[in-house]
């Protein structure tokens, strides 16, 4: 039977998956979307725990609230983010991490 | 929801965002984060999230990842194939993502949390009219009393009752977000292009 801790083993998986991405990799749009990922992967576990804590016999829709404002900052941040890598490319013409040293001295 | 259908959804989810990690190409990478999306809001649409997962489909898989293959195509990025893995960060990245499943793993599946199936814990949907207090509004009793879950209106009813003053603030932060993207791609004057 799938019980919460199935939906939370598939939320901390994801949320390695988008970890590891941020470590390893350079590319720094791909580093962006593991971020994307990791955001998804703690709402996955926002809603499992939502479903599965019963207030009055509905899920508990404060935790639902919480996941929407989480998108909400989500897509701020992604266009914030996007225009600081685009600006980023036009002085260094690069979108490798290892490419911005500046605060290397 | 059957075992199967989850295991399935799971791997859709957890296979595409593999690949997201792995791809060499930019755009490859950028689809599969798309297909993971999706994957993500079937699971959430399996929570009974219906509201969620809809917002998870219009905002991550159409809005964000347009977002970004706009700009992999507007910057020109190409496949980083011929520059050399430097193995550090990789399998510093493979251990701390595999320590903190298995940490995960051990936490999610000892406590009373693997007690807890869509069998045991139901939605009362007609238990719930008499218990709504303020939310009982006629649309939603209504809902209730026909045995569907307005899911959009009691999400909307929590948004506005308790969080009003999170919500404006939420507006806010896009405005200001949107001002900062246009001062941000702003060319200076005198710029090199």
């Amino acid at each position: 039977m799938i019980s919460l801790s199935h939906y939370l083993v598939v939320s901390g998986m994801l949320f390695a998956l988008g970890l590891a991405g941020v470590i390893a990799r350079r590319n720094i749009l791909i580093v962006y979307m593991c971020l994307e990922m990791m955001l998804s992967a703690a709402n996955l576990a926002l809603v499992g725990f939502s479903r599965f804590h019963l207030v009055n016999g509905l899920p508990d829709y404060t935790a639902q609230s919480l996941v929407f404002f989480t998108i909400t900052v989500a897509a701020a941040e992604v266009a914030v983010g996007l225009a600081i890598i685009v600006a980023l490319f036009r002085s260094k013409q690069s979108v490798d991490v290892e490419s911005v040293t500046k605060l290397q001295g | 929801m059957p075992p199967l259908l989850f295991y399935l959804l799971a791997l859709i989810t957890l296979g595409f965002g593999f690949m997201v990690v792995t791809g060499r190409n930019p755009v490859t990478c950028a689809l599969s984060l798309a297909a993971s999306f999706v994957g993500l809001a079937a699971l959430f649409l399996s929570l009974d999230a219906y509201f969620i997962g809809i917002i998870q489909i219009l905002v991550y898989a159409g809005a964000v990842m347009v977002l970004f293959l706009f700009i992999i195509m507007l910057l020109d990025i190409k496949a980083e194939e011929h520059k050399k893995l430097n193995l550090a960060p990789i399998i510093s990245g493979i251990v701390v993502a595999v320590l903190l499943v298995v940490q995960i793993f051990a936490v999610a599946t000892s406590t009373g949390l693997a007690g807890k199936t869509a069998q045991n814990t139901p939605l009362e949907l007609a238990e719930a009219v008499g218990k709504l207090g303020k939310a009982a509004l006629p649309t939603i009793t209504n809902d209730l009393k026909a045995g569907t879950l307005p899911d959009v209106k009691l999400i909307g009813f929590t948004l506005f009752e308790q969080y009003g003053f999170h919500l404006q603030v939420v507006g806010l932060l896009l405005l200001v977000g949107t001002i900062g993207v246009v001062v941000l791609s702003k060319r200076e004057k005198g710029g090199a292009q």
